[in-house]
């Protein structure tokens, strides 16, 4: 094999005082993928970013050095390295839809670089767009680059920054989660096109994600990052078979989670007959959906975003009004409108939010926003109210000294347990739980997990847990439901659910999940995607 | 606070803010004159005696201009709280309700807004019976539109959020989610809104009583002794400078703080 392209020595990136890269060493010769794992924070981003010559803020290297193409930059001329940005060195965000400009449209902008740094001609990069927009599957490539980007959807104009990234055809591409914040399944064709792409032009890429199953399907070898520091650096076969570390064989293990016990037959609690909910006047997003919550059982609702899961969440929760519809709840009929509701009803039924960040107010302190739940519900106060409150943050494991915190002041899993003990401070019977893990870190969210399976258990909770992540599905639910297009594809006990014979749509949702095993992208690619006309195995044959 | 006053503007600001409040609340011990009682000439230059000459009527300037200094200050802090207070609570009321409430109190509002505010008050002070709470009143008024404004736009952001949604599926009251969830969410802007009502208040008044609608005699606020100077001009008597400067240096005191705590609040936004 040639030498390395790119050498990291004992890089450290900070400010001041404050080390966000430490000592971390790693090579990428032409032609591989490096994948850099970590949970948020660990110092992925500011890693892709050095490599790249540029520093947010007041960050800069303070030591180390890193060679490209056999040029050693010093941590004094470290920014020399940005020269090669556009050029030798390209770029794919997080956020595909934030990196576009909406005013222009995307074949402009996609050969905008390439151009001006005088790396092709624009007719040359005209023609290069086009082959590119080919190779990464995008349907009709001439039409697609006139089209502006909230004309196109998310997986698409994820592949276009792709396609820019590629158009000055670099030796080295950092992928700062591309797939992040995409579905399932458009995950596995962007992912797809962006390994093949990868692959046939020999471009070296870094590839940061937090999910170690999809990075271990693209990279050649893996380096994990926490809180800065390397802690397992290698082949990523060699890595899969036997991590060092035990933070690598716990991120691994997150993808195995405990099988639940099965689940038996159980009175219904709230059942909804005939929902259909639409905005506006045009087509409904729910249509003539109906659902049976089992008494003491998770139920989870899986299906992509767009679904309409969150809606049904909301409409069960009595905030958005159908357009027609029944629920009961323990028989008796409940309004769709939460003000509407008796207070007992309100109490009954809780709601978990996605995001902790912005469900709990950043002006109350953690005392209030669960202590107010207690007061209003068990009219405690004073001593008792203070018993209450400790005794529930010790239920969802919480230190009662955070009782004096502000929301700011916690990590993303302590305030979604605060969230958690603010539902259970109602004494509720049904927990709607919208995605409550997906916007944690991989083993935070499966420390929330184990809480929400102990509650249920513990508390003889009614769960509707809502997810996108069939993982999810099997370490929590008792019962599945698939939802698509508004519509339940599929629903039963998890057993029946998840074994075959599927239908379409689930065979695709359950083959998109990114596991471990090293041919599963490959295999994913044969269930025939129905969305995109052209995808990536007709282009290849 | 350390980091506030951290800027030599915030510094200015407070220090000159601080000078006028001082010379307002201690006029009685500090003035050398009776500030209604002639003691000289009219329109003596500066001397030791009258260390800003006299006015009009011979009266001491320095006397007057610091029981002027008294009523602007006291006005401008009544009329920007009361129209703070106003344009806030109804503006989260109207956002947190909804429905027909907002949409009465916010055309209402545009309607007020979209007539010059001088004219509103040219003609509500020649109606209303000439005293100091129709004045403040109606200043507190039309203040109250440009609060609403911004309180409307704080609320829409706030009522939007999950933590407002969460306190609706609670069941909470209307005046708990606004005053508990909502106001300790909006405070910094209101605060440095109220800094701006304060020094538009001291503007506002001072030109109304230059044109004879505001503070009446034999009280002056610094705009009427203006007025009443302002003929000396043609003389080359510099009285009328006096009380526009004293004007000009509150405002742009109040300013300096307002932009020194908006700083601030963007710095705090941006962590």
């Amino acid at each position: 094999m040639s030498e390395a392209l790119l050498q990291v020595a004992q890089l450290c990136v900070g400010h001041q005082q404050t080390v966000l890269i430490d000592n971390v060493s790693f090579e990428l010769r032409k032609g591989d993928v490096l994948g850099v794992i970590g949970e948020s924070g660990a110092g992925k981003s500011t890693l892709g970013l050095a490599v790249m010559g540029h520093y947010r803020g007041a960050l800069r290297p303070l030591s180390g050095s890193i060679t490209f193409q056999g040029e050693t930059y010093h941590p004094r001329d470290a920014c020399r390295l940005a020269t090669q940005q556009g050029k030798r060195i390209c770029y794919v965000a997080q956020s595909a839809s934030a990196g576009f400009n909406p005013a222009f449209p995307l074949g402009s902008q996609v050969i905008e670089a390439a151009c001006y740094h005088g790396v092709l001609t624009p007719e040359a990069a005209q023609e290069k767009m086009l082959q590119l927009f080919a190779l990464l599957g995008l349907p009709y490539p001439v039409q697609f680059a006139r089209r502006y980007p909230h004309q196109v959807s998310g997986g698409q104009l994820q592949r276009a920054m792709t396609a820019m990234a590629l158009c000055s055809s670099p030796d080295l591409i950092v992928f700062d989660e591309p797939t992040t914040a995409l579905d399932v399944t458009t995950q596995l064709d962007v992912l797809a096109a962006i390994r093949h792409a990868v692959k046939q032009t020999r471009t070296a890429a870094l590839y940061i994600s937090h999910d170690i199953a999809v990075v271990s399907q693209i990279a050649d070898s893996l380096l994990v990052l926490r809180h800065g520091k390397q802690i397992e650096y290698g082949r990523t076969a060699d890595i899969l078979r036997s991590a060092a570390h035990p933070y690598t064989r716990a991120l691994l293990n997150t993808r195995h989670p405990a099988p639940l016990p099965v689940a038996e037959h159980h009175a219904p609690v709230l059942e909804l007959r005939d929902l259909t909910v639409g905005y506006g006047n045009g087509e409904p997003v729910i249509s003539q959906l109906s659902l049976t919550l089992p008494r003491g059982q998770t139920y989870a609702l899986v299906g992509e975003s767009g679904s309409g899961k969150s809606t049904l969440a909301r409409t069960l929760a009595g905030l958005q009004k159908p357009q027609s519809g029944e629920l009961t709840l323990e028989g008796k009929a409940l309004s769709f409108d939460c003000q509407q509701r008796t207070a007992q009803q309100r109490w009954q039924i809780q709601y978990i939010y996605q995001n902790a960040d912005t469900a709990l107010n950043p002006r109350h302190r953690v005392r209030e926003l669960v202590g107010r739940n207690i007061m209003r519900r068990s009219g405690l106060h004073g001593a008792a109210l203070k018993a209450r409150l400790s005794q529930l943050l010790e239920q969802v494991e919480l230190a009662p000294e955070l009782a004096d915190r502000f929301p700011s002041q916690l990590s993303g899993g302590q305030k979604q347990r605060v969230a958690i003990a603010r539902a259970l401070a109602a004494e509720p019977e049904i927990l709607i739980c919208d995605e409550p893990t997906s916007a944690l870190d991989p083993l935070v969210a499966q420390g929330v997990l184990a809480l929400f399976r102990q509650l249920q258990q513990s508390a003889g909770l009614t769960l509707l847990f809502i997810t996108h992540d069939i993982a999810t599905v099997r370490s929590i639910a008792h019962s599945v439901a698939v939802m698509h297009r508004g519509k339940l594809v599929r629903q039963g006990l998890r057993e029946t659910v998840l074994t075959p014979p599927f239908d379409d749509y689930t065979a695709r949702l359950l083959q998109a999940e990114p596991t471990l095993e090293p041919g599963w992208l490959a295999s994913a690619l044969k269930v025939p995607s129905p969305e995109h006309p052209l995808s990536l195995q007709e282009i290849l044959t | 606070m350390k980091s506030l006053f951290s800027s030599v503007s915030a510094v200015t600001g407070a220090f000159l803010l601080i000078l006028f409040v001082f010379a307002s609340l201690a006029a009685p011990w500090i003035a050398p004159y009776d500030a209604r009682q002639i003691s000289g000439e009219i329109w003596q230059p500066m001397s030791a005696a009258h260390w800003l000459g006299t006015d009009n009527l011979g009266r001491d300037l320095f006397s007057r201009l610091l029981s002027g200094a008294r009523l602007t200050l006291s006005f401008a802090f009544v009329i920007s709280v009361m129209a703070t207070l106003a344009g806030t609570l109804l503006s989260f009321l109207a956002v947190s309700v909804g429905g027909a409430v907002e949409g009465i109190l916010s055309r209402l509002n545009d309607l007020f807004m979209s007539l010059p505010s001088l004219i509103i008050a040219l003609v509500a002070l020649a109606v209303l019976p000439q005293t100091n709470s129709t004045l403040i009143v109606v200043l507190a008024a039309i203040g109250a539109t440009r609060v609403y404004r911004l309180g409307y736009s704080l609320a829409s952001h706030i009522l939007a959020t999950d933590y407002m949604e969460a306190a609706k599926l609670a069941g909470e009251s209307h005046a708990y989610r606004v005053i508990r969830e909502m106001l300790p969410n909006a405070r910094f802007p209101l605060l440095a809104e109220w800094g701006m009502q304060f020094s538009a208040s001291i503007l506002f008044i001072s030109t109304l009583s230059f044109i004879g609608l505001g503070i009446q005699p034999p009280a002056a606020d610094w705009g009427a002794i203006v007025r009443e100077n302002k003929d000396g001009i043609l003389f080359g008597v510099s009285a009328a400078f006096y009380p526009a400067i004293a004007i000009s240096l509150l405002v742009i005191a109040v300013n300096l703080l307002v932009d020194a705590l908006s700083r601030k609040l963007q710095q705090q936004e941006d962590q």
